[in-house]
């Protein structure tokens, strides 16, 4: 499953559409960061309400090539431009992350 | 001390750099002889003997109006003028130099004009000093030396504080309280410098992971520091250190779930006392020394091998 295909599993907005389209090896579901940093594996989607640009940083320290921003949170400005810069994509839903973990870990056949 | 050679790796543009930064004013020698118009060209000779001088520049009220060198003297015995007042027989068209001009313009003059020395005035146009060839080379040596004494200095506090290889990357940043829009800007620098270098990205992992949380504890905790990353042939260095405040129990500090961070910090999705343990984690070798009032420092370092 790529980028694209995770967005519409998710129902998804693609808010930042500057990257470069790659598979998904699982996701990871946290709201801390520090946890993310610890646990999450390169690959792997973030899914996350943390809708800031410091999440864009985890992200791309850890190899994660996309941000799923739960619960419909805005995601402000300087968030988007770090991900253009970073090529990581950002994607908005309505669910909330235990929904989101829960349709993408079937759409990956897990 | 120990000698060291200068470095190689120094340029010798320095040298230029010195006749670029020092000004006339520098090297000129202050408080003149001088003598009036109306001295006799005998009295300015004696003038010369007794202070072993080879010009002497004429002033009348505070301005300079001509020169006196030692070879107007001589041609003044053969031409019987020795008793004449300067004023009679002195260089007026004189060419003079500015206080505040780089040294580099006197090095110039003295090749232009092949006099011996040139007055100096200050912004105001007064007399206030003269120079000579001699005057300029002296300056430069101590100029020289100077710069010897601080490249050699620098060299051994370098050896005395590496006492190893000399890394193949060093980067570093700095950081500031609470600067949560930059945090993370030295890790993201690091990692892509080591994934240049050929680093796998497990390992540039490892170091991202290590010197993010190490960036955010300054960033949340100190009152600013610096991280920097060494890369070396058999490991990479993430040395994290701060200013302040230090912590008094480190071993607190480290413990999983531990964790002094406000409530504003932990909305971030910070601050939940995983940091510290994230990079012991991730790091092969770990070491923290704190102390209150003094500030905290942090070395990890992970081990990779340099491909070739």
């Amino acid at each position: 499953m790529n980028i694209h295909e995770a967005a519409s599993a998710v129902d998804a907005e693609i808010v930042q559409g500057s990257f470069q389209e790659s598979e998904l090896t699982g996701g990871y579901t946290s709201d801390l960061l520090s946890d993310v940093m610890g646990h999450a594996q390169a690959g792997q989607i973030l899914i996350t309400i943390q809708a800031h640009r410091n999440t864009v940083a985890v992200a791309g320290l850890i190899g994660a090539p996309a941000v799923v921003i739960c619960n419909g949170r805005p995601v402000p400005e300087d968030m988007i431009d770090a991900a253009r810069d970073e090529g990581i994509a950002i994607l908005r839903t309505d669910f909330n992350q235990y929904e989101v973990s829960g349709r993408l870990y079937r759409a990956l056949g897990h | 001390m120990t000698t060291v050679p200068i470095s190689p790796d120094s340029s010798p543009s320095v040298v230029l750099e010195l006749i670029y930064r020092l000004k006339v004013k520098d090297a000129m020698t202050s408080g003149v002889v001088t003598a009036s118009p109306e001295s006799s060209l005998r009295d300015i000779q004696r003038l010369m003997k007794g202070n072993a001088i080879t010009g002497v520049p004429i002033e009348t009220q505070g301005r300079l109006v001509g020169m006196v060198s030692i070879g107007d003297v001589i041609g003044a015995f053969d031409s019987g003028t020795i008793d004449k007042p300067a004023g009679e027989t002195m260089a007026t068209s004189l060419v003079t130099l500015d206080a505040e001009m780089p040294l580099s313009f006197a090095v110039t003059y003295f090749d232009r004009y092949k006099y011996g020395r040139f007055p100096v005035l200050d912004r105001e146009g007064r007399l206030t000093g003269i120079i000579t060839a001699s005057d300029i080379l002296r300056r430069l040596l101590i100029a020289l030396n100077e710069e010897i004494g601080r490249l050699e200095e620098n060299m051994t506090t370098k050896q005395a504080r590496d006492e190893g290889p000399l890394p193949l990357i060093e980067l570093s940043f700095g950081t500031a309280p609470l600067d949560f829009a930059k945090a993370g800007t030295a890790s993201q620098r690091f990692k892509k410098a080591l994934v240049e270098k050929g680093c796998p990205p497990p390992i540039a992992r490892k170091a991202a992971v290590a010197s993010y949380e190490l960036e955010l504890n300054q960033v949340i905790h100190s009152t600013g520091g610096i991280m920097r990353m060494r890369v070396y042939d058999d490991k990479i260095e993430i040395l994290a250190r701060d200013e302040g405040p230090g912590m008094a129990d480190v071993e607190l500090a480290m413990r999983e779930g531990y964790s002094t961070a406000n409530e504003w910090v932990r909305s971030l999705g910070f601050g939940a006392g995983m940091g510290l343990p994230n990079v012991r984690r991730v790091a092969d070798a770990f070491s923290i020394e704190s102390e209150p009032g003094k500030g905290t420092s942090v070395l990890a370092s992970i081990n990779w091998e340099r491909p070739h």
